[in-house]
């Protein structure tokens, strides 16, 4: 039969006999190495190099130096603050078009698609596949000054109120601001309805029931538990939509005009046109620096510190 | 209003709110698809001038001869070029990195997570003119592998996320059954770890290639005289369009749809067959 | 019982620690070839870590595993004649379940397994299902599975870790005997891992009984239930009515105690406790030993027979039997079931009543341990 004692206890901590082995200790260095270092030497020595020009002076004749010449950052702001307030405004103007027109398509797939499900998730993403330079494009012939759009706006006096409003000029739609924030919204669109999507499917839809049974509106059950439940789709949309809206230069370059232009558009004339190394590093230290601390702070602000 | 009138009224009004979401929805749908009608309407358009904008007659001379423009097939094929590196060179090592940050414990994990998290919370504009810094204070040759170099870059992170999703959602059991039944580290590895994994690195590598062949920001900062075919289209929009680029569009359009929808009708059949 | 010794497991000072927290403590155990032995306690008790251990998943912080002669200690679980079926079964999702079943003999190289397979399938009642996915079985289904791919590599131990947890009360009643059965017909030493003290009673042989890491009483399921040593096998394993009382008086291989005024006997050889004159010793008997008689009634009682005096708190009719709890001056919630043979409607609550029951039915533990332990965990079943 069998036999049990119970071994008598160590009679002190004594050190183990042997180490105990470790089965691949090395193994998530090995697995991390060749990634990391791409990061580190594409992505983190940039930066370095960045701020480190973006202190120097120097012409591309004689080569550039260090000096601390951190007036440049002085003088970049101070040339350029409509354009990155233009960015702030219109990506951020973007970015809640973007929640308004997303959200509902969202919570339609997520709840009410059914069979359509699938279908209605193909159409979003399949748009990528043309590139989005031709869909841009083509925004030139929805909103060209002789369109059915320009004209029905024209028509029902639309545009009267944007124009006042500085929207609009005249009686065209392209080349103003509306256009851009009109691009912006339509080119991250996706990036505001995958991630709403993606919370708004985890939300058990038994909830609504008992949130109908305990008395709420279908209004009131949105806001007290719907919404509050996508909270992290929402936080990570914005975040999705509003970052690379800010730094986007495409659509304030095919569809506005010099008075639409964004600090995207000053970084890459400053880069590939005007050559002016500093001044472009610097403005684009200053818009990396903007971007990092707005989003730690939302994010605290939001309590969805689990993004990644 | 009479009564009658009032109660039609009142029920289109129910109907209305009963309806709004999946009206708002399918308006959203609408604005998202709009452009690609237009591209597809206008790959068949023949226009006068150099720019493809306005609507004169049908015609099917570009489908005909969908390589008539001068560099655009070229500049295609750079492009497929690149995609096809790049997403393998960013789904090999994100998936490391991914099996690394799931499977084992480590020093400096937090770290190892900002650096993967940060190039995804970056305008693009930024990375590409650092990264140009860097070239140039190099002395790099800008080209097809500074270009290569930076979509590896930028697709890594989104690889590591796509495949960490479905690495953490795997039953680590399923592992060790494979190790319960003879099979050695690479056995299990190859006969189960990567098979179950398969979808989540399927899902990065696409992500990665869809990102890579439509990336132009960094693209456009880092190609030297190379020119791919997001370029080529910003060339023309200020040269002038030709009808072309909207048959290109509209081919891929119609392939990832088809592609999708056949997938789907298989594994929907495989079910079916299977049950 | 075989005298072949090649399947015998043999546990040495085995001993697993987390950091500060130890799971396992060192611990000494044999299983000998072809029993069917439990490991049975509450979740967190070790006994997981332990079959981990035996499996090779687990690296013992110190001891050595013994299979037969062989020392398998530093083996990993690959190189181990031992399969486990696991919890929740992790059945591989993307194989079928003929692929499922004939992974461990393809990992050993060996080509022809089409015949071996459909035997396993047909001795597990699965030949139809060969070419399913997994997930198109049913809990039952899939837990044979899990069973097959384990046994038809014919390991010298087959480990179950709570292979029937996830199956509903019916399912694992018959479960149960399946196994039992397949390992009559295999003779394969069996290994099982439950917090169900029925399951691992209907199966095993012996049982271990776990707690905080360490086994607190081994034996058989009849000489654990009749004799607990301690009292959380008391709690645990059962229901049982603990008395503290103090030593009186030995005599002639009894036990006198004193309880609250009353005497009560018990065999010297059922007291696990030391019983010096005057020492605390808990008393216990189990609730269907008992007999309950009214109160009016109590003359008619055999007098050889330990007694205590009590009134009816609640009564609950089972169909079988009906469960009364009595409050008493030595026990507040003395439980007692009665068979449903002859009922006496006057057992109402508020009644008084006389329980007793034999001497014989007696046992006594050590009043230094928590009268109450395991009584949450089996409550938490």
């Amino acid at each position: 039969m069998a036999a049990l004692t119970e071994a008598p206890p160590p009679l002190a901590p004594a050190p183990e006999a042997k180490p105990p082995r470790r089965r691949g200790r090395w193994t998530p260095y090995w697995l991390l190495l060749p990634g990391i270092l791409w990061l580190l030497v594409f992505f983190a020595m940039p930066m370095i190099y960045q701020a480190s020009t973006s202190v120097q002076t120097g012409s591309l004749e004689e080569g550039y130096k260090v000096t601390w010449h951190f007036a440049t950052y002085w003088d970049a702001l101070s040339d350029y603050y409509p354009q990155f307030l233009r960015s702030v405004l219109y990506a951020g103007a973007a970015t809640i078009l973007c929640l308004i027109l997303g959200y509902p398509l969202a919570y339609l797939i997520a709840f009410r698609a059914g069979r359509w499900r699938n279908l209605i998730m193909i159409l979003v993403i399949a748009p990528f596949f043309t590139s989005f330079l031709i869909r841009t494009l083509a925004w030139k012939t929805i909103l060209a000054d002789s369109g059915p759009v320009v004209g029905a706006l024209n028509t029902l006096h639309v545009l009267d109120v944007t124009s006042w409003l500085g929207w609009t000029s005249g009686d065209r739609v392209l080349a103003t601001p509306l256009a851009v924030v009109c691009g912006l919204t339509y080119n991250f669109l996706p990036f505001m309805i995958l991630p709403l999507y993606s919370s708004l499917e985890r939300i058990d839809g038994r909830l609504h029931e008992a949130a109908g049974d305990l008395y709420a509106k279908p209004v009131t059950t949105f806001r007290k538990v719907t919404f509050p439940l996508s909270m992290p789709g929402v936080v990570s949309g914005t975040l999705l939509t509003f970052i690379p809206a800010s730094g986007d230069y495409v659509n304030a370059d095919l569809l506005g005009s010099t008075d639409t232009r964004m600090v995207g558009n000053v970084i890459q004339s400053q880069f590939l046109r005007i050559l002016d190394y500093p001044t472009a590093a610097a403005l684009s230290f200053i818009l990396m620096a903007a971007i990092l601390i707005m989003v730690t702070f939302y994010i605290r602000r939001s309590g969805t510190e689990d993004l990644v | 209003m009479d009564t009658r009138q009032s109660r039609i009224f009142g029920t289109s009004v129910n109907w209305l709110r009963r309806h709004f979401v999946v009206i708002a929805g399918l308006v959203t749908l609408g604005y998202l698809l709009l452009p690609n009608v237009v591209v597809t309407v206008f790959s068949f358009n023949n226009p006068k001038g150099r720019f493809n904008y306005q609507w004169q007659e049908f015609s099917t001379d570009a489908w005909k001869d969908p390589c008539g423009v001068a560099d655009m097939c070229g500049s295609l094929s750079v492009s497929l070029q690149i995609a096809f590196w790049a997403t393998l060179g960013a789904t090999v090592l994100g998936t490391m990195i991914a099996f690394a940050l799931v499977r084992y414990r480590f020093r400096a994990r937090g770290a190892v997570n900002s650096l993967i998290f940060l190039p995804m919370a970056m305008p693009e504009v930024v990375m590409a003119a650092s990264l140009l810094t860097l070239f140039l204070n190099l002395g790099a040759q800008l080209g097809f592998w500074t270009i290569l170099i930076a979509h590896i870059m930028f697709c890594l992170s989104f690889v590591v996320t796509a495949v960490k999703a479905r690495v953490m959602s795997m039953d680590p059991r399923l592992e060790q059954a494979a190790q319960d039944l003879y099979a050695g580290p690479f056995q299990t590895f190859i006969r189960v770890t990567l098979p179950i994994a398969a979808p989540g690195i399927a899902a990065g590598a696409l992500l990665a290639f869809a990102l890579s062949f439509d990336d132009f920001i960094i693209t456009n900062f880092n190609a030297g005289s190379t020119v791919t075919f997001p370029m080529f289209v910003w060339g023309s929009a200020q040269r002038g369009t030709p009808v072309q680029i909207n048959v290109i569009g509209t081919a891929m359009f119609l392939v990832a749809v088809l592609l999708v929808l056949a997938s789907m009708v298989v594994s929907n059949r495989r079910n079916r067959h299977k049950a | 019982m075989t005298n072949d010794s090649s399947g015998d497991v043999r546990l040495s000072g085995i001993s697993k620690t987390y950091g500060s927290f130890t799971a396992v403590h060192p611990l000494d155990l044999t299983v000998p070839q072809g029993s069917f032995f439990a490991l049975l306690g509450a979740s967190g008790c070790g006994k997981t870590t332990t079959l981990r251990m035996i499996a090779g998943l687990e690296e013992p912080t110190s001891g050595t595993v013994h299979l037969g002669d062989q020392e398998v200690t530093q083996l990993p679980p690959y190189k181990r004649p031992v399969n486990t079926v696991f919890q929740s079964y992790a059945l591989f999702p993307h194989l079928d379940i003929f692929e499922n079943v004939a992974f461990g003999l393809r990992r050993r190289g060996i080509r022809s397994v089409k015949k071996q397979v459909e035997d396993m399938l047909d001795l597990v009642q699965l030949g139809e299902q060969a070419r399913k996915r997994p997930h198109q079985l049913s809990g039952g289904q899939q837990q044979r599975v899990a069973v097959a791919r384990a046994l038809i590599n014919t390991p010298k131990v087959l480990l179950l870790d709570e292979p029937l947890g996830a199956l509903d009360l019916k399912l694992r009643r018959q479960m149960q005997l399946e196994l039992k059965r397949i390992q009559t017909e295999v003779g394969i030493t069996f290994i099982h891992v439950t917090h169900d003290q029925e399951e691992a009673m209907t199966m095993a042989d012996t049982v271990a009984v776990m707690n905080a890491g360490r086994v607190e009483q081994l034996g058989s399921p009849t000489d654990l239930y009749e004799n607990p040593r301690t009292t959380f096998v008391a709690n645990f394993l059962g229901t049982s009515n603990l008395i503290e009382a103090e030593v009186d008086n030995k005599t002639g291989g009894e036990v006198v105690v004193r309880a609250a005024g009353g005497k009560l006997v018990l065999p010297e050889t059922r007291c696990s406790a030391p019983t010096t004159t005057g020492g605390k010793v808990l008393v216990g008997v189990r609730p269907e030993k008992i007999t309950l008689t009214h109160a009016d009634d109590a003359g008619e009682i055999p007098t050889a027979r330990n007694r205590i005096t009590g009134t009816i708190a609640a009564t609950s009719f089972i169909g079988v039997s009906t469960q009364y709890v009595i409050d008493s001056p030595v026990c507040p919630e003395f439980e007692v079931y009665a068979q449903n043979i002859d009922r006496d409607a006057r057992l109402v609550p508020g009644a008084g009543v006389v329980l007793h029951w034999s001497p014989a039915h007696t046992f006594g533990l050590d009043a230094a341990q928590a009268i109450d332990a395991g009584v949450e965990e089996e409550a938490a079943l």
